[in-house]
């Protein structure tokens, strides 16, 4: 097992027309994206969708297999959505056998529900691919901060966020380390089935919270050292500001969003 | 002295264990900083030099005595924020000095603390980096720099206050040789060339060699105060206290035990080889 493969939120730096958007104006835009594609109804609709994100992947030089990768983990929810979608829709039966009958509508509609998975979770990583966590973590901040007038923490939610993001490499490299501090000792994480595998982690997570909680109060007086108080009066070196072209595409977003929920109606 | 820009008077801490005993830390301490000085606190462990050192910046508060900072007593709670922009501190672990996953976002952190115009930060920035001979790094991920280079990052981190005082706690303990002479050098440099107030607490007697001046303390006391040459005169006495001498000095400190008229105020390998070549004929 090697640790370092783990990626989250991974960003392929680069200067297309999707890096430069502004991050809220992605997130929303994403938004409108997922609505449209829980619009969508048919052939049509499903095939517009699909040419936007093939057109997002390209002029974000994004290969489509990186692309596809990110599915890997979620193949058995698909299988899983794919089966259950073809067995449980009622209407025409196609083939019948014991007490399991899959119908041509079972079959068309487990179809849609995959391939609507698919690009849900393709086009949030085209985000993400090109988003920096740091960008992420200011556009929620920014979105989120009329939510300060009912008091949620939106500055200390967004502060965690991305300590957490920076403490992700960090974290890892020192479980690497306690693992082969612990396997040259003689502890075995590799063999045995999934309950002895779980077990053999308690020893690697005790002192890796030990550790964890040490750091946080290391950096809480280094924070403090460099007069953070919350987020009153805080500036940015980074402000983010909105171009025409921003609001352009948000504009288009919501526009596709409508046309694809007309279209739906019409049985497209 | 007129111009010193950190002073303990009679300062004094305890901290009150579980068992209700109150250890004494720091024993009336006074001691004053000069303004554009380097100065290295030396000990060994529990010595009491890393809390006098948290001393410096009102991260702990004194419990008995006074901290003046640039005038301001610490205890003052209004003047958190100044005395803290004044006394900028580093600590010995780099990795957890860091807060943004970017160089030059986590440089900018205190002057986006500090409520600093974009404009304006991002010219610290620059200059901070500048400084500390990191310009190039500026957009890379902090995780997969060197120790020596965090460490530096860290600084910069602490210059983009504009401090008037940086303090230094063991801030190449975790480093390699490699880091600690580029850290060492770094810090050297905003002294000579940047006229920054150093505080440098270490156990390393090479680095503490090159400061102006040397404080050793010991048990919570200040024992020895001076310059390096001459605090390290006194050889049995520092080994009695758990420090060792730079190898120079040892080295001359037995030709002296021997019998050889060798003098001990010579710190540079050079002028010690210099020493040794003189005697050498004899």
């Amino acid at each position: 097992m090697n640790l370092k493969d783990i990626t989250l939120g991974q960003f392929f730096p680069g200067n297309s027309f999707l890096h430069r958007l502004d991050p809220r104006m992605k997130l929303l835009g994403l938004t409108a994206y997922l609505v449209a594609l829980f619009l969508a109804g048919w052939f049509v609709t499903y095939a517009i969708m699909l040419a936007l994100l093939v057109w997002g992947c390209a002029v974000a030089h994004i290969r489509p297999k990186t692309l596809l990768g990110g599915l890997k983990p979620v193949v058995f929810l698909l299988i899983f959505t794919g089966i259950l979608n073809m067995f449980y829709t009622p209407g025409t039966p196609l083939v019948s056998f014991w007490i399991f009958t899959i119908t041509y509508e079972g079959i068309l509609h487990a179809f849609f529900m995959v391939v609507r998975i698919m690009m849900l979770i393709c086009a949030t990583f085209l985000l993400t691919y090109t988003t920096s966590p740091l960008a992420l973590t200011d556009a929620l901040e920014s979105l989120l901060s009329p939510l300060k007038k009912i008091r949620v923490p939106v500055h200390e939610l967004a502060m965690i966020m991305s300590i957490a993001l920076r403490f992700i490499p960090t974290l890892i490299e020192e479980t690497d380390k306690i693992m082969c501090a612990q396997r040259a000792r003689g502890a075995d994480f590799d063999s045995g089935g999934l309950i002895r595998k779980a077990k053999a982690l308690i020893p690697l997570l005790v002192p890796l919270f030990i550790s964890a909680l040490r750091r946080a109060e290391e950096l809480a007086t280094a924070m403090e050292c460099r007069c953070y108080h919350g987020g009153q009066g805080r500036t940015r070196m980074r402000e983010l500001r909105l171009r025409p072209s921003d609001w352009i595409f948000l504009v288009c977003m919501v526009a596709l969003a409508v046309a694809i929920g007309l279209l739906a109606g019409r049985g497209l | 002295m007129a111009n010193s820009i950190l002073q303990a008077r009679d300062l004094t801490f305890r901290y009150t264990t579980a068992e209700g005993v109150a250890p004494t830390v720091l024993d009336h301490v006074n001691l004053d900083i000069e303004a554009g000085s380097f100065v290295a606190i030396l000990g060994h462990n529990g010595s009491g030099k890393s809390t006098f050192a948290k001393h410096l910046n009102a991260i702990v508060l004194p419990s008995g005595g006074k901290v003046y900072v640039d005038g301001m007593d610490t205890v003052d709670e209004n003047l958190l924020l100044d005395i803290r922009r004044t006394v900028g501190m580093v600590f010995q672990n780099p990795d957890n000095q860091i807060v943004a996953s970017v160089v030059e976002e986590d440089v900018a952190f205190a002057p986006e603390n500090l409520g600093v115009p974009s404009a304006e930060i991002r010219r610290r920035v620059d200059e901070a980096l500048e400084a500390v001979g990191m310009t190039e790094y500026a957009r890379h991920a902090p995780h997969l720099l060197s120790g020596g280079q965090k460490q530096r990052v860290a600084i910069a981190g602490v210059l983009a206050m504009r401090p008037r005082c940086i303090v230094l706690d063991e801030p190449t303990a975790m480093l390699d040789p490699v880091g600690r002479r580029e850290v060492l050098d770094t810090i050297c440099q905003l002294n000579q060339q940047l006229g920054m107030t150093v505080v440098l607490i270490t156990h390393h007697m090479d680095e503490a060699a090159r400061a102006d001046r040397l404080v050793v303390m010991d048990n919570g006391h200040v024992v020895m105060d001076g310059p390096p040459v001459q605090v390290f005169q006194h050889v049995e006495e520092l080994r009695r206290l758990g420090l060792e001498v730079p190898d120079s000095v040892a080295l001359l400190y037995e030709l002296r035990r021997a019998g050889l008229d060798v003098p001990l105020d010579v710190l540079t390998p050079e002028d010690c080889a210099r020493v040794v070549a003189q005697i050498l004929p004899q």
